[in-house]
């Protein structure tokens, strides 16, 4: 249902969410030793997530994870740059908002639709 | 902990940001304690240090963090002689606390700038949230 009324779009909802908590993660670890950055490859993401949604079970739940590859590695191990993870995390909050705004296009529509306006 | 709620992008933030502040308190009590002396070697206080751990949560896939507790720096003190200062010992000497002040001051200014920046994504995150709750 979910799928027929938003297409890709509350799919790639759902994965931008995640995407933001992962980010977010990795700059509350910015100053932990060891620990090593991740990120979700959207496209990764997504395909898993609607192929999943198709009946799909193989598909791996950890889909589009990938670590971060930093520019200089840290003595420490924590492969976490800040202004890496504030840019990714700006663009992601952005497109989020894009495809808030292409959901809230369908709600209305079909609103519109049930009222008869 | 067995039973805890799952982890959300505010109880993470909550933890991020209270790390942040026991690293603060740390580096302002070496602060504090800088130039104090004492009339042994063990007795001169050595700074501390908050030693952050991951905290990940397998539900949500987000990883918090948390202080893995505090350690005591293995800096010997300075020795310095000074027969006048009334804590000396009977060769004169005084053990003074191997507290860096530049170190320190980075250190709290470094654990500011993450701190905002956790409030800086939380807000934004929030923002999101709201706009999609508010969404008729």
């Amino acid at each position: 249902m979910n799928e027929r009324l938003f297409g890709i779009h509350g799919a790639a909802l759902t994965v931008r969410s995640e995407r933001m908590g992962v980010i977010a993660s990795n700059i509350a670890n910015a100053a932990t030793p060891g620990y090593k950055a991740r990120d979700i490859d959207f496209n990764a993401a997504l395909d898993a997530r609607l192929a999943r949604a198709k009946g799909a079970n193989s598909a791996n739940p950890e889909a589009g994870m990938v670590w971060r590859r930093p520019t200089m590695p840290s003595l420490d191990g924590n492969t976490v740059e800040l202004n890496h993870e504030q840019v990714a995390f700006a663009e992601n909050a952005v497109a989020y908002s894009a495809t808030l705004s292409f959901v809230q296009g369908k709600v209305n529509t079909i609103t519109r639709a049930l009222k008869g306006e | 902990m067995p039973d805890r709620t799952p982890m959300t992008l505010f109880s993470m933030t909550t933890r991020a940001m209270s790390a942040q502040m026991v690293r603060m308190n740390a580096a302002t009590s070496n602060l504090a304690n800088a130039g104090s002396v004492s009339s042994t070697e063990e007795g001169a206080y050595r700074p501390i240090r908050a030693v952050f751990a991951v905290e990940l949560d397998k539900a949500s896939g987000l990883a918090g963090v948390t202080t893995g507790g505090l350690v005591r720096a293995e800096t010997a003190p300075t020795k310095r002689h000074d027969p006048s200062h009334p804590l000396a010992d009977k060769d004169g000497f005084v053990f003074e606390a191997p507290v860096d002040e530049t170190a320190e001051m980075v250190e709290i200014m470094e654990s500011a700038r993450q701190y905002q920046n956790m409030v800086q994504a939380l807000q934004t995150a929030k923002q999101l949230m709201l706009e999609t709750l508010r969404s008729q």
